[in-house]
């Protein structure tokens, strides 16, 4: 790993109580991403991934540990400050897109940049840049219901970086679409990660997914239990 | 078999098409304006802006999603207001005379009831009171036009004194006052009823009673009319008519040298108590015993006697508002329910939980703002029909300031009572619960 540090996770825990049982997630997992990497994660179910990442985006907080975010402590935060952290630094592409099925496309993408102090035509620039970039400025107009899987994502990726965060978390991001979707998809977030150097970190169960990132950590039962360090 | 369920099944499914469409025509007029509005809010680049800034824009979206269910509930908005508008004027309409009273004014009846008759000369005696300032006998002739259901509000008064007690309600032109005094069959007539039968000055009217017969057996009596007086003001009721006691009194083939009751102005509304008393203590123990009430109170018990209008219009519209509450209220929980995976995904964009609340409370509000606005123009569109009707007796039906802003309450209420607990529960959604709902 090279570049500034931009998440340090250290000694974090998660532990769920239900009913009288208690579960243990992660027990003190130490985890570092630097500015710009790709990174994979990869396991198999109930290993603790989509919990991770959840902890990642602010959207799930650790039962201990500490988490830095551009060195700033961020797992003490509220629910007010954690959401308008998340809405400045992190960009999320889920499985099944998530878009709102009441706006066209440019309308999904513009969504974020609605808790922003922007003016009407930055917005509209903004908006614009971002479809241009998936590929997608001539079906702005479209419902998200009118289009495919991979068009749908790809407005879900535009969506993700219209505010130009610093992280993009994946969830499945290819989950939902075909082999040969699913590769447009992977291609365009290594161009992202690549060429506009967003760090991305992505939750997978395909290995082929995975070798789009340039590294791929193992988890099983809340532990890491293997690195792929290959670029 | 298979082919006999697809057929049935088509013709359900056809049914169900043909009853939406039919419905999302009767309601057009309801949900068109919303449509419009949408468009130009799309459009429009300022209009959008501003619903961004004030968070109305989302909430205005959500409503476009579901056509039917929205125009459903809208309508059901619709109908509760424009039941609201038209039963709360009416109810005004009729307490008009309650309301619009003056406080200066009393009025004295036989104290057995007020059909029962008092002599004249209570009159004289009642005028030399201390803080009367003036008195006008008066009697129900009980009158009629042509047909006995076309009812006339006629009255046999003392001329004279008619506009010194009423003339701060009545509108009359000098001249037309002058030849009524003049003509002892002359008819003053209010403008609500010349407008209904087409009367004007100088037509000969004849009316007939159904109490009172000339000596010569008639019933029929004979007016010219010689004015028509309008209101001084919107609700003043100007369905009544007067003719001279003098005519009446001199043909009775009974009854006469007996009024009604008196209708009194006082010197100081402040000395009302005083002169009620006075009044009263002077006729006490006399075959004719009195009693005197201030107008409002005359005119409060009389429309008692034809039924609690008020509890009539309460009960409709709280019947109407509780229903539609339970329509909205679980229209919106189930809204805000099917959209639980897309609340969870505005909160993961960074949208606060707060600002979600709002939203929702915001969508349920103008939810009711748009249905009731509607209702309400629709209420006031009908009051506008009903009283261009020459035929339409009530004076005063109208959607005043008072009506329209106790509507705007009800409208903030209703959106609030009905978006308050999805709001609720859009507020405590916890993000990870609810990305993993599809």
């Amino acid at each position: 790993m090279s570049g500034k540090l931009l998440y340090d996770l250290k000694s974090v825990s998660k532990t769920f109580v239900k009913g009288k049982e208690k579960i243990t997630i992660f027990d003190k997992l130490d985890m570092s991403i630097a500015e710009g990497d790709f990174l994979a994660i990869m396991g198999p179910s109930g290993s603790g991934k989509t919990t991770l990442l959840n902890m990642l985006g602010g959207v799930d907080q650790p039962t201990g540990g500490e988490v830095f975010f551009n060195n700033s402590r961020v797992d003490t935060l509220s629910e007010g400050q954690l959401a308008r952290w998340r809405a400045n630094n992190i960009g999320f592409i889920f499985q099944f897109y998530n878009l709102m099925p009441m706006l066209n496309a440019a309308r999904n993408v513009e969504l974020p940049l609605l808790l922003t102090k922007l003016s009407s035509s930055q917005r509209k620039k903004s908006v614009e840049t971002a479809l241009k970039l998936v590929g997608l400025s001539d079906r702005a107009t479209h419902m998200t219901s009118e289009m495919s899987g991979g068009q749908q994502q790809r407005v879900a990726i535009a969506r993700a970086i219209v505010s130009d965060p610093k992280l993009l978390l994946c969830d499945e991001p290819t989950g939902d679409l075909d082999r040969k979707t699913a590769d447009e998809i992977l291609s365009m977030l290594q161009l992202l990660n690549r060429k506009f150097g967003k760090t991305i970190v992505m939750v997978t169960h395909d290995a082929a997914a995975a070798a789009y990132a340039k590294r791929t950590l193992h988890l099983d039962k809340g532990v890491f239990v293997e690195k792929d360090l290959a670029a | 078999m298979t082919f006999l369920k697809n057929i049935i099944g088509l013709i359900f499914r056809g049914l169900g098409l043909a009853l939406k469409y039919i419905f999302l025509t009767i309601s057009s007029p309801v949900w068109l304006p919303f449509w419009l509005i949408a468009y130009l809010v799309e459009h429009i680049a300022f209009v959008r802006n501003a619903l961004i800034a004030t968070d109305l824009y989302l909430p205005f979206k959500n409503m476009e999603r579901t056509p039917l269910r929205f125009a459903l509930t809208v309508f059901a908005i619709f109908i509760a207001f424009l039941i609201y508008g038209a039963l709360t004027a009416f109810d005004n309409a009729m307490n008009a005379g309650v309301d619009l009273a003056a406080d200066d004014r009393l009025v004295t009846v036989n104290k057995i009831n007020f059909t029962q008759t008092l002599p004249i000369a209570y009159a004289q005696k009642v005028t030399a009171i201390e803080g009367v300032d003036s008195l006008v006998h008066m009697n129900w002739f009980g009158g009629y036009y042509k047909d006995p259901r076309e009812q006339v509000i006629t009255f046999a008064v003392d001329q004279t004194k008619l506009l010194e007690v009423y003339g701060d309600d009545m509108l009359l032109d000098e001249t037309h006052h002058k030849n009524w005094l003049r003509n002892q069959q002359g008819l003053l007539v209010g403008e609500l009823v010349a407008k209904k039968y087409g009367w004007k000055v100088g037509d000969r009217i004849p009316l007939n009673s159904n109490i009172f017969s000339k000596m010569d057996g008639a019933s029929v009596w004979d007016f010219v009319i010689e004015g028509v007086y309008s209101g001084k003001f919107k609700q003043a009721d100007t369905n009544g008519v007067y003719f001279h006691y003098k005519y009446f009194n001199e043909a009775l083939a009974f009854g006469s040298n007996q009024i009604g009751w008196l209708g009194i102005k006082t010197t100081d509304p402040s000395i009302n108590e005083k002169v009620i008393k006075a009044i009263d203590d002077m006729f006490v123990n006399s075959p004719f015993e009195t009693e005197t009430v201030p107008e409002k109170a005359f005119n409060k018990s009389f429309i008692a006697r034809m039924g609690d209008i008020g509890l009539i219009v309460t009960s409709s519209v709280s019947a109407a508002f509780f229903i539609i509450l339970v329509i909205v209220g679980f229209s919106m929980a189930l809204a805000i329910r099917e959209r639980t995976n897309e609340i969870g995904v505005m909160k993961t964009l960074g949208f606060t939980s707060r600002r979600i609340f709002k939203m929702v409370l915001m969508e349920s509000m103008m939810l009711a703002c748009l249905g009731g606005t509607v209702g309400l123009a629709a209420s006031s569109f009908v009051i506008k029909q009903v009283t261009s009707s020459p035929q339409f007796p009530l004076a005063g039906l109208m959607l005043n300031g008072e009506i329209i802003m106790q509507a705007i309450i009800l409208m903030v209420f209703l959106g609030l009572i009905t978006g308050i607990v999805p709001a609720i529960n859009a507020l405590r959604l916890n993000i990870i619960t609810a990305l993993s709902r599809r």
